[in-house]
């Protein structure tokens, strides 16, 4: 490559120098020895801790994950109980991580595109008071946030004795939010099935009607049918098999309510705090994708006769979306990772549990290892859907 | 917290090499930098709590100034690192404290996988409950259903669930890593009931909003043998620490206080001349690498066990636990020390 670079240049051909000033080797040369120097310091880091581990007497190695827990989770997605692995535990606060990140991040996004979109309103009330919102929520750690609701939880909501009794039976006190546990008796499983087919029947047929108005300018109605099809599908099952659903309901017991499900006020301060500290940050996302998009499209949108309300929806929100994704994925990733402060008010979230893991058996390292592993995991998962979301809404250029 | 376990773990294995010179000999590693570093309880009155100046005091703390006192002769020269229950392991396999007195049970995985020393027990512990009054429970055995509040990484934590596991009751655990959030957490109502070391009970109650609406369940339902701990592989230190504590019980089987300490150099009992260095071509302290009058330098600077344990949390203290277990042998406890000779 430099031979006809310099007669291009017009500079007179040299002989063939030393390899070493080939620009392109040397920078090989450069690449390849940073590269063992790098596997050489993650080499002696790694030796290094194995041989101290050894010298301080402290035992190492994945085994322990197997051994018994003899400790008992509060918040549990799955079984557990104290005759529980290490693993097994770990596996719990990996599940209640997930639910609250998941649960977190719909919520965020729903109530981060409302307040976005409020910012933009005509009307001056609403406009003030989603930047209030943004402002307050956005400028406030996220540690204070959880402690906020924890505490308001806590303090605002009466003792269990006193419990506030909701409708069907659900009871709101300072030990969380209990309502009935649905009981599926053996014949649930068509109701179920009932319910996929009509959302698939749905589907195929917002499949057909858009194939229609594609071909005739005209569609057939969907949204009633549909709504029809996924209420009455799984209704005329539920009384051919017999009405096999029953539900446990929650009644005072000495201490505390006993049966149903309770959902405890560390998750839902954990997850409202992360929800509406997030939500401040998408609705400056929002509102920045939609300023972004050129007064023109809205103008030749409107000139073309488009109602307001469609000129949003087709050309607005589509070409803001593609501005909005890539900054609302680091609000994903900030919102998972900022679910690691449930340690503050006892959630059992991996970090809790895995803390509690590390000083029970003594293996901080592996821990800490498992944990980084993780959150990188979840983190690059949460990356690689939302790039193959953001690659979708991407224009496609006709 | 993790990131402090990370920053210690990334120095206990970069400077792995340092760590472990330190480790071999922490006595001359103590002298050389003038003082004793020790991990304490963040805050448990009566153990280790700072006061209104941000001085800790505390049964622990005082056993540190001892430690302190035996080695320079001056119980000033400590610096404390207060520590959660999850933060005092890192803290010590790391180096970053030479000695552990923080109301910690010794087990045998924490005496053998951790790489920890731990005596001599400095107070004989046990799991207690408490819980409001106004539940009208008696005893621990009609908890069931009971929501109860414990601090994470702790032997309370496993003995907790073994009791209710063994007894065939139902109980929600609410846990948290530090002391503070439990006693908050308890105190607003959200668990009937709260665990720990029943020492921990008297001395949490005093702080909750309402101390008489609270009660202490008659049960104890573990052995928490407290001591401090040190790093394995340093008999020298380990000897030191041990020793301190045993002048202590020594000194009050003796009958020597804080005040009586110069006196009792020239008493005629020859157990209490030796004991205070006060023999002629005395040993008792250079073979452990002291002064020979390191037991006259701790009982001066935090007086006999019975002292120490009367400031803090016996009589002369608001928790007013009761020395049961912690008497002298001779006394009807089994607080008992080897003869110093």
């Amino acid at each position: 490559m430099a031979a006809p670079a310099s007669v291009a240049s017009g500079r007179t051909e040299r002989p063939p120098s030393s390899l070493l000033n080939d620009p392109k080797i040397r920078g090989i040369i450069y690449q390849v020895v940073t590269a063992l120097v790098f596997i050489a310091l993650i080499y002696f880091i790694w030796t290094n801790t194995l041989e101290n581990l050894r010298r301080a007497n402290i035992a190492s190695g994945f085994g322990f994950l197997s051994g018994r827990a003899g400790f008992d989770l509060g918040q549990s997605l799955i079984a557990f109980s104290s005759d529980s692995t290490y693993a097994r535990a770990l596996y719990v606060g990996f599940l209640n991580t997930l639910l609250v990140a998941f649960t977190g991040i719909i919520t965020a996004t729903i109530l981060g595109f409302i307040v976005g979109i409020g910012r933009l309103s005509k009307n001056w009330l609403i406009a003030k008071l989603s930047t209030v919102y943004v402002e307050i929520f956005r400028n406030i750690p996220p540690l204070l946030v959880i402690f906020f609701w924890y505490s308001g939880v806590l303090a605002v909501l009466p003792g269990v004795r006193e419990s506030i009794a909701l409708p069907f039976g659900s009871y709101l006190n300072n030990r969380g939010f209990a309502f009935p546990k649905p009981v599926f008796a053996e014949g649930f499983w068509l109701v179920l099935v009932a319910l996929l087919a009509a959302i698939v029947l749905s589907l195929v047929l917002r499949r057909y009607s858009l194939n229609k108005r594609m071909a005739t300018g005209r569609g057939v109605p969907i949204l009633w049918p549909s709504v029809a099809m996924i209420v009455a599908f799984p209704l005329i099952a539920y009384f051919i098999m017999g009405a096999p659903l029953s539900f446990d309901y929650p009644v005072a017991g000495t201490f505390n309510l006993t049966g149903g499900s309770v959902v405890g006020p560390e998750f839902m301060s954990l997850y409202l705090a992360l929800s509406f500290y997030t939500a401040s940050f998408i609705a400056e996302i929002v509102r920045g994708g939609i300023r972004a998009v050129p007064r023109g499209q809205s103008e030749a949108a409107e000139a073309l006769g488009l109602r307001s309300g469609y000129t949003t929806r087709f050309v607005v929100v589509p070409q803001a979306m593609r501005i909005i994704i890539p900054p609302l994925t680091s609000q994903y990733l900030n919102l998972t990772k900022n679910s690691t402060l449930a340690i503050a008010i006892g959630y059992a979230d991996l970090v809790s549990v895995g803390g509690t893991i590390l000083n029970q058996s003594g293996h901080p390292i592996e821990i800490v290892a498992i944990w980084m592993v993780v959150y990188l995991s979840i983190s690059l998962l949460t990356s690689l859907f939302m790039n193959w979301f953001n690659s979708r809404m991407a224009l496609v250029e006709r | 917290m993790a990131k402090k376990i990370v920053t210690a773990l990334l120095g206990a294995a970069v400077l792995g090499m340092g760590a472990q010179a330190a480790q071999a000999d922490t006595l001359s590693d103590v002298k050389a930098k003038g003082f004793v570093q020790c991990g304490v309880n963040s805050s448990l009155a009566g153990f280790a709590a700072p006061d209104a100046q941000g001085n800790y005091a505390g049964f622990d703390v005082d056993y540190c100034k001892a430690i302190a006192a035996a080695i320079f002769g001056d119980a000033t020269k400590v610096k404390y690192t207060p520590t959660t229950a999850k933060e005092r392991f890192p803290a010590l396999q790391s180096g970053e404290v030479d000695v552990l007195a923080r109301n910690t049970t010794w087990t045998i995985n924490r005496d053998t996988a951790l790489g920890f020393n731990f005596r001599p027990v400095n107070y004989y512990d046990g799991q207690g409950f408490m819980v409001r009054k106004s539940l009208n429970v008696k005893s621990a055995l009609e908890l069931s259903g009971a929501a109860v509040c414990v601090q994470t990484g702790t032997t309370t934590e496993l003995n907790l669930a073994d009791y209710f596991k063994a007894n065939n009751l139902q109980y929600n655990p609410v846990v948290f890593e530090k002391i503070e959030e439990v006693n908050a957490a308890y105190d607003a109502g959200r668990c009937d009931v709260y665990t720990t070391d029943q020492s921990g009970l008297y001395a949490i109650r005093l702080t909750l909003a309402a101390p008489d609406d609270h009660m202490v369940l008659p049960e104890i339902i573990s052995k928490e043998p407290l001591a401090p701990a040190v790093r394995q592989g340093d008999d020298k230190w380990f000897d030191i620490v041990s020793w301190v504590h045993y002048a202590l019980i020594n000194a009050e089987e003796f009958g020597v206080t804080q005040a009586n300490v110069e006196e009792m150099k020239s008493s005629p009992n020859p157990d209490i001349k030796r004991f205070l260095g006060a023999e002629a071509d005395s040993t008792i302290g250079a073979d452990l690498g002291l002064d020979n009058n390191w037991a006259v330098n701790v009982i001066k600077a935090v007086g006999n066990y019975g002292e120490v344990f009367d400031r803090n949390i016996g009589a002369g203290s608001p928790l007013k636990i009761e020395r049961g277990l912690n008497a002298l042998w001779s006394k009807g406890g089994i607080q008992y020390a080897p003869p110093i000779r």
